[in-house]
C-alpha cells in the first residue's frame, strides 16, 4: 500500500512550495514597511518593484503551483489506492517546473524583471524570465495529463464506481488549470518571447491583456480548489463528524469548473479596447461563480455542525464549542470561512460592473485578494501541510500547539493587514507605489492606515517563520506517526446512485469550449479585424 | 411543482440554500443591469486604435491641442496625453456639475488614470485611446494620478485637477496672480478637510 502513495513526489513539491513562501513572506514584509517612507534610508523604487514582483511570482506562481501538483499527486494516489500514472514523467515534471522557477528567479532578483507577475507588456523583462515562466506552465501540464490518466486507469477498474471527491475535485482543477492556462500561455508564446528576443519588434498591448485576463481569473480557482478540496474531504473527519453532502462538493466543483475561465474581462472593466457589452456578459459570469462557493460555505459549515452535535453540542450554538479547535484542520477551516466571507464581500464590489469604478487598482484590491487567497486559501494549505506532513515523512508533527498559534497568527495579521488597505483603497491609495509623494490632505488621511499595516506585516512573518520551524522540526522528528493512511470524510448520504455527469468531465470540457468560443471569441478577434498598432519595448 | 435540485440534493435544507444562492447572483446581477441602462453607468469602454509612438503627428493628440475644449452642447472634452512619468496638460480645470469627457492616449507603457473621490478613473493603454466621461459636483483641488505601475518613477505620476464652481468657470482664464492663487487653494483645502 505504501508504495502507492506519491509520497517523494508529494514532499519534494510542498518543501518547493513553501521554501518559496518563506521567502516571499520576508520580502512582503520588508514591503510594508518600504511603503510608508518610514525610514527614509530604505527608500528605493528598484528594490521595492524588485521586491513587489519578486513576491508576487512566488507566492501566486511557484508556492501554488506547487503546492496544487504536489498535493494533487498525494490525493490522487491516496484516495485511489493506485500508483502514479507515470513516476518518471512526473518527476520530469517537477525538474521542468524547478528549472523554470530557477531561470525566472535571475532576473527577477537582479532587478531585470521588474515587470510585476502580470507581466505589464510593453515594459519589457530579460527573456530568461519568459522562459522560466513557460517552463513553469508547461512542467503544471505534465500534472494535468497524469491526473486524467489515473481517472481514466481507475474508471476502467472500478466501471460505474463513482469517483471519491477529493479526486473528483482534483481532477476538475487539473482541467480547470489546463484550459486557464492557454490564455497566458499563448500570450507569452506568441506575443512576449518573439518581442523579448527581437524576433517582432512590436506587441499589441490590449490582446497581451486581454489573454491574460483569460488565465487572471481562473488561476485564483486552480489556487483555491485544493483548499477546498481539504475542507470537504478532510475537515469533516477530522471535525468528528461526516461530509453533509458529497453531492453538493461535485456541484461546486463542476461549477468552478464552468463558470470560472470565461469571466476574466472583468479584469478588464476600466480598460479601453473591450466594448461595454463583452464586459456585461462577463459580470453575469462573474457572479454565478460566486455560487459554488456560497454552497461550499453551506455545505462545510453544515458538516461541522453534524460534528459538533455528534460530539455532545447542544442548542443553537453550543456546536461550534463542541467541536475540537485545537485541531489544525479545524481551527483553519473556521479562520479560513471567516476571512473568505470579509474577503467575498470585497469580491462583490470588484465584480460589480459599475461599483468597480471606485476601487479599481486602488489598496482595496490588494486587500481583497490577500484575505482570500493569503487568507482563506493559504491558511488550508498550511493545514493540510500539518496534516500532511506526517503522513508523507512518517514522523509525528514537531508541535500542535505551535501549529495552532501559528494559525492564529496568521488570520490576525491578515486582518490587520487587509482591513486598513480596503480602507486606504476607498480613500483613493493607488496599489502598486513604493511611496507616496501626493498631496498632503490626502497622504495624511492615509498614515494612520499605513501604521497598522507594518504590524500585520511583522505578525505574518512571525506566523511564517512558525510554520516553516514546525514542518522541518517535523521532517527531522524521530518519533515515528501512529497512523500513516489520509482518513477521508465519508459523506452522510449514500453517493451509490451519482448521476453520471457528477461523476465525468466529459460533457463539462465540451461546454466550457463552447461557452468559451461565445465569450471570448469575438474580444480576442476583434484585435484581428481591427487596424491596431503595437507598442515597441521600454525599460522599467 | 416538482423541484429540479431533488435530482442531485436529497436534504430540503441545502435545496433551499441552493435557491438562496441562485438568487443572490442573480438579484446583483440583475440591478447592476438595470442601474446600467437607467442611469447609463457603464465602465469606460471606448475601442478606438491609435499609433501611441506618433501621438504628435495626430491632430487630435498633438501637443498644441490638449486641454479642455467646450462641446456645442455645452458639456466638455479634455484631451490628455499620459507619459512617463506625467500627464499632459499638467493642470486640468473643470466646472462643477458638467459632463467631462477625458480623451487620454499613452506615449510609451501603460498607465491609469484615478482622481481619488471621483469617479474620473480609467486605464491608459498604449494603442488605444481611453474615454471616461463623468461629471464633478465639489469644487476641489484634486489629485490627478497614475495609478498602474509604468516604471520606476511611477510614484511621482501625478498632476492636478482643479473643479471651480460653475458660475467662476471660464475656458478663456486669464492669468492669475501669484497671491490670489495662493488664498483660493488654501479655502479648497479647507473644504477637503
Amino acid at each position: 500500500m505504501s508504495q502507492t502513495k506519491a509520497a517523494g513526489l508529494g514532499l519534494a513539491h510542498m518543501w518547493v512550495a513553501f521554501a518559496s513562501f518563506a521567502v516571499a513572506a520576508l520580502l512582503g514584509l520588508y514591503q510594508t514597511i518600504e511603503r510608508i517612507d518610514l525610514i527614509p534610508g530604505l527608500k528605493s523604487p528598484e528594490l521595492y518593484f524588485g521586491s513587489v514582483s519578486t513576491h508576487g511570482v512566488l507566492m501566486g506562481f511557484v508556492l501554488t503551483t506547487f503546492f496544487a501538483v504536489g498535493f494533487g499527486y498525494y490525493i490522487a494516489t491516496t484516495s485511489l489506492k493506485q500508483e502514479v500514472w507515470n513516476k518518471p514523467l512526473a518527476w520530469f515534471g517537477f525538474a521542468l517546473k524547478l528549472t523554470g522557477v530557477l531561470l525566472a528567479a535571475a532576473p527577477l532578483l537582479t532587478g531585470n524583471a521588474s515587470v510585476l507577475y502580470t507581466f505589464y507588456p510593453p515594459l519589457m523583462a530579460h527573456p530568461t524570465f519568459y522562459f522560466g515562466a513557460t517552463l513553469l506552465v508547461v512542467g503544471s501540464w505534465v500534472w494535468c495529463l497524469q491526473m486524467v490518466m489515473m481517472l481514466g486507469v481507475w474508471k476502467k477498474a472500478n466501471p460505474g464506481e463513482t469517483v471519491p471527491l477529493a479526486m473528483y475535485g482534483t481532477v476538475a482543477n487539473a482541467i480547470l488549470w489546463f484550459i486557464t492556462s492557454l490564455g497566458v500561455a499563448s500570450e507569452v508564446l506568441f506575443q512576449l518571447i518573439p518581442w523579448s528576443l527581437g524576433i517582432v519588434e512590436t506587441v499589441d498591448v490590449g490582446l497581451a491583456r486581454t489573454l491574460f485576463s483569460w488565465t487572471l481569473h481562473a488561476i485564483v480557482y486552480f489556487w483555491l480548489i485544493p483548499a477546498y478540496i481539504v475542507l470537504y474531504t478532510l475537515v469533516p473527519r477530522a471535525a468528528g463528524g461526516f461530509i453533509f453532502s458529497d453531492h453538493m462538493g461535485r456541484l461546486a466543483f463542476i461549477m468552478l469548473l464552468v463558470f470560472s475561465v470565461p469571466i476574466g474581462l472583468h479584469h478588464l472593466y476600466m480598460d479601453p479596447f473591450q466594448a461595454a457589452g463583452w464586459k456585461f456578459l462577463h459580470m453575469t459570469g462573474t457572479f454565478m461563480v460566486a455560487v459554488p462557493t456560497m454552497l461550499t460555505g453551506f455545505t462545510v459549515i453544515a458538516s461541522m455542525e453534524v460534528a459538533g452535535r455528534l460530539r455532545g453540542g447542544k442548542g443553537l450554538l453550543g456546536w461550534i464549542s463542541a467541536l475540537p479547535w485545537g485541531n489544525p484542520l479545524v481551527l483553519a477551516a473556521g479562520l479560513a470561512l471567516l476571512m473568505l466571507t470579509f474577503g467575498g464581500f470585497g469580491g462583490m464590489i470588484n465584480a460589480s460592473y459599475s461599483m468597480n469604478a471606485m476601487v479599481h487598482n486602488t489598496q482595496w484590491v490588494t486587500g481583497h485578494f490577500h484575505l482570500i487567497f493569503a487568507g482563506t486559501t493559504v491558511i488550508m494549505y498550511f493545514a493540510a501541510a500539518y496534516y500532511l506532513w506526517p503522513k508523507m515523512t512518517g514522523n509525528a508533527l514537531y508541535s500542535t500547539k505551535l501549529a495552532v498559534i501559528q494559525l492564529w497568527f496568521w488570520f490576525i495579521g491578515m486582518l490587520v493587514l487587509t482591513l486598513p488597505w480596503h480602507q486606504l483603497g476607498m480613500a483613493g491609495q493607488p496599489r502598486r507605489i513604493s511611496s507616496t509623494p501626493y498631496d498632503e490632505e490626502l497622504v495624511q488621511a492615509w498614515l494612520p492606515a499605513e501604521a497598522a499595516m507594518i504590524v500585520g506585516g511583522v505578525i505574518l512573518f512571525a506566523s511564517a517563520l512558525m510554520l516553516v520551524v514546525n514542518l522541518l522540526k517535523t521532517h527531522g522528528n524521530s518519533q515515528p506517526v501512529d497512523n500513516l493512511e489520509v482518513e477521508y470524510a465519508e459523506p452522510l448520504h449514500s453517493t451509490q446512485r451519482m448521476p453520471q455527469l457528477m461523476n465525468s468531465f466529459g460533457f463539462w470540457v465540451v461546454l466550457i469550449v463552447v461557452y468559451m468560443v461565445a465569450s471570448y471569441g469575438y474580444p480576442i478577434i476583434q484585435f484581428f479585424l481591427m487596424d491596431t498598432y503595437g507598442t515597441v519595448p521600454w525599460s522599467i | 411543482m416538482q423541484d429540479i435540485f431533488k435530482i442531485i440534493c436529497d436534504d430540503e435544507l441545502e435545496r433551499r440554500w441552493i435557491w438562496i444562492s441562485l438568487a443572490m447572483a442573480v438579484i446583483m446581477g440583475g440591478l447592476l443591469g438595470v442601474l446600467a441602462v437607467t442611469n447609463n453607468l457603464h465602465p469606460p469602454s471606448n475601442v478606438e486604435t491609435i499609433d501611441s509612438s506618433r501621438l504628435h503627428l495626430s491632430e487630435e493628440f498633438a501637443e498644441d491641442n490638449l486641454g479642455v475644449k467646450e462641446n456645442s452642447d455645452g458639456s466638455l472634452t479634455v484631451t490628455m496625453v499620459a507619459a512617463r512619468y506625467g500627464f499632459f496638460p499638467p493642470v486640468i480645470e473643470v466646472p462643477t456639475d458638467t459632463m467631462v469627457k477625458f480623451r487620454v492616449a499613452s506615449a510609451d507603457v501603460l498607465h491609469g488614470m484615478h482622481v481619488p473621490n471621483t469617479n474620473a478613473t480609467t486605464m491608459i493603454v498604449p494603442g488605444y485611446i481611453s474615454e471616461v466621461t463623468t461629471a464633478f459636483p465639489t469644487a476641489g483641488k484634486y489629485a490627478f494620478l497614475c495609478n498602474e505601475y509604468c516604471g520606476l518613477g511611477h510614484d511621482s505620476m501625478w498632476s492636478r485637477l482643479m473643479v471651480v464652481p460653475k458660475a467662476e468657470f471660464s475656458l478663456e482664464v486669464p492669468e492669475p496672480e501669484e497671491a490670489e492663487t495662493e488664498e483660493a487653494e488654501e479655502d479648497v483645502g479647507d473644504d477637503l478637510l
